[in-house]
């Protein structure tokens, strides 16, 4: 069930993302709610179904967008596979791994567009994306956190009931 | 006739004592002894109307006021419709008026077709400048196709499906067009940036740009058509060690609160790039 779940809350989610996330702005830089909720969702799941949700954010945001090479999917796996191994490091502290996992996946996602986008020959100054789009998006996902978290948190608990319950 | 002349004098009396009465009555002279008189009366009236009143209230009330607190609930759901539905007719109203206006562009060209669509979304990277449309290949759109809207170009389409279309708008750090300053005749390279901020490159050093020209696409290319406002020149950069001249450019759409576009159906884009030479190995 918690594989099949992935498909209607991130086509939910990308739509809300796409439909109003990137219309409000800080600078130039935007909210990213699929990337929290796949955060939150990893820290909470017992069992490898963040990797699917990560292929499934990853291929959605990936159809939806411009950016090149499949760059958010490639993204998301490498920030699932971080968000498990730091799940390990501070699992008595859900909220502050929340924290911390959103402001190295918003690092790390945009590093990675930046990446790809310069390498396609897109011409992006590194000062004006680091102050104008990281820093404002970083500002923006930690808002998002604790809300992103308590739906997840109460996703989790629908999912996995008796594992709560121990 | 003993007894009829007191029963005279008596009933002649009581007339000249009532009509005594009254006429001290009407004229006021009794006023005071009314009101001494009365006043037992009056309160006794009183405290029993009070009763009656408290009583009946007590009876009555209680359901007058449930069923006000009834027409209370009725009229707050019936304000909240109207309050949607005057929000809703002011949506349909803005709605209107821009497509209103795409029409009144579109009959003004009857040279091009159109298909008009409804911006529905925006790139979620936000280091690129895409928009999503409501019009797919369903209704005849292709890649490559110009968009525009009244006040100028849009973009051009990047990518179709069936019921949806990306465009990839004129501030993209990606895109490039083919401009010609108005007033010289000067042909030009239009490129966007990072910051949504469009900058006219590779305009040649001996020629004078003032702010305030019009900026239009050059049609060169092959990707837009010829003669479609983008925007105004707003300051000039010039410096003797570079070879060319640049100058920033107020666009005449606002890229920020685009809700429709017109797709131009009948502009087929030319491929050039099989005619760019390539460096011989």
């Amino acid at each position: 069930m918690a594989y099949l779940l992935a498909f209607p809350v991130f086509i939910i989610l990308t739509m809300a993302q796409i439909g109003i996330m990137s219309q409000l702005h800080l600078l130039h830089g935007t909210g990213d709610l699929v990337m929290i909720a796949l955060v939150a969702w990893t820290l909470h799941e017992r069992g490898n179904s963040a990797w699917a949700w990560a292929m499934v954010a990853g291929l959605l945001i990936s159809f939806v967008s411009a950016t090149p090479m499949f760059a958010p999917l490639a993204g998301y796996l490498i920030l699932t596979a971080i968000v498990r191994l730091l799940r390990r490091q501070v699992w008595q502290a859900p909220l502050l791994a929340m924290f911390l996992a959103t402001m190295l996946g918003t690092i790390i996602i945009q590093f990675i567009y930046l990446i790809v986008l310069k390498g396609t020959g897109t011409p992006l100054p590194w000062q004006e994306s680091l102050s104008l789009v990281m820093l404002p998006s970083f500002l923006i996902n930690i808002i998002l956190v604790l809300p992103v978290y308590v739906v997840i948190t109460d996703l989790a608990h629908l999912v996995y009931p008796l594992e709560e319950e121990e | 006739m003993k007894t009829t002349f007191p029963r005279l004098l008596q009933t002649v009396v009581l007339l000249v004592v009532v009509s005594g009465v009254l006429l001290l009555a009407l004229s006021g002279y009794l006023a005071p002894v009314f009101r001494v008189a009365l006043r037992p009366f009056i309160t006794v009236q009183g405290w029993l109307s009070n009763r009656y009143m408290a009583l009946q209230e007590f009876f009555t009330v209680p359901r007058d006021v449930a069923l006000l607190r009834q027409r209370n609930t009725e009229l707050e759901n019936q304000v909240s419709q109207l309050q949607t539905q005057v929000i809703q007719l002011q949506q349909q109203l803005r709605e209107a008026q821009i497509l209103y206006a795409l029409l009144d562009f579109a009959r003004a060209r009857p040279e091009n077709e159109y298909v008009a669509a409804a911006v529905i979304g925006r790139d979620p990277n936000p280091f690129i400048q895409y928009i999503i449309i409501d019009k797919g290949s369903d209704d005849g759109i292709r890649h490559g196709m110009p968009v525009i809207t009244e006040q100028g170009l849009v973009g051009r389409v990047d990518a179709v499906t069936a019921g949806a279309s990306r465009i990839q708008l004129i501030v993209d750090a990606n895109s490039a067009v083919n401009v010609r300053i108005q007033s010289t005749q000067t042909n030009a390279l239009l490129s966007g940036s990072l910051t949504g901020d469009i900058n006219l490159q590779e305009v040649p050093q001996d020629v004078v740009i003032q702010s305030g020209e019009l900026v239009l696409t050059s049609g060169l290319g092959g990707d837009y058509p010829a003669d479609v406002l983008i925007g105004q020149v707003v300051t000039v950069r010039k410096s003797d060690t570079d070879l060319f001249q640049t100058a920033s450019v107020q666009p005449a759409v606002d890229f920020t609160a685009l809700r429709a576009v017109l797709v131009v159906m009948n502009f087929k884009p030319v491929d050039i790039v099989p005619l760019i030479p390539t460096p011989s190995h």
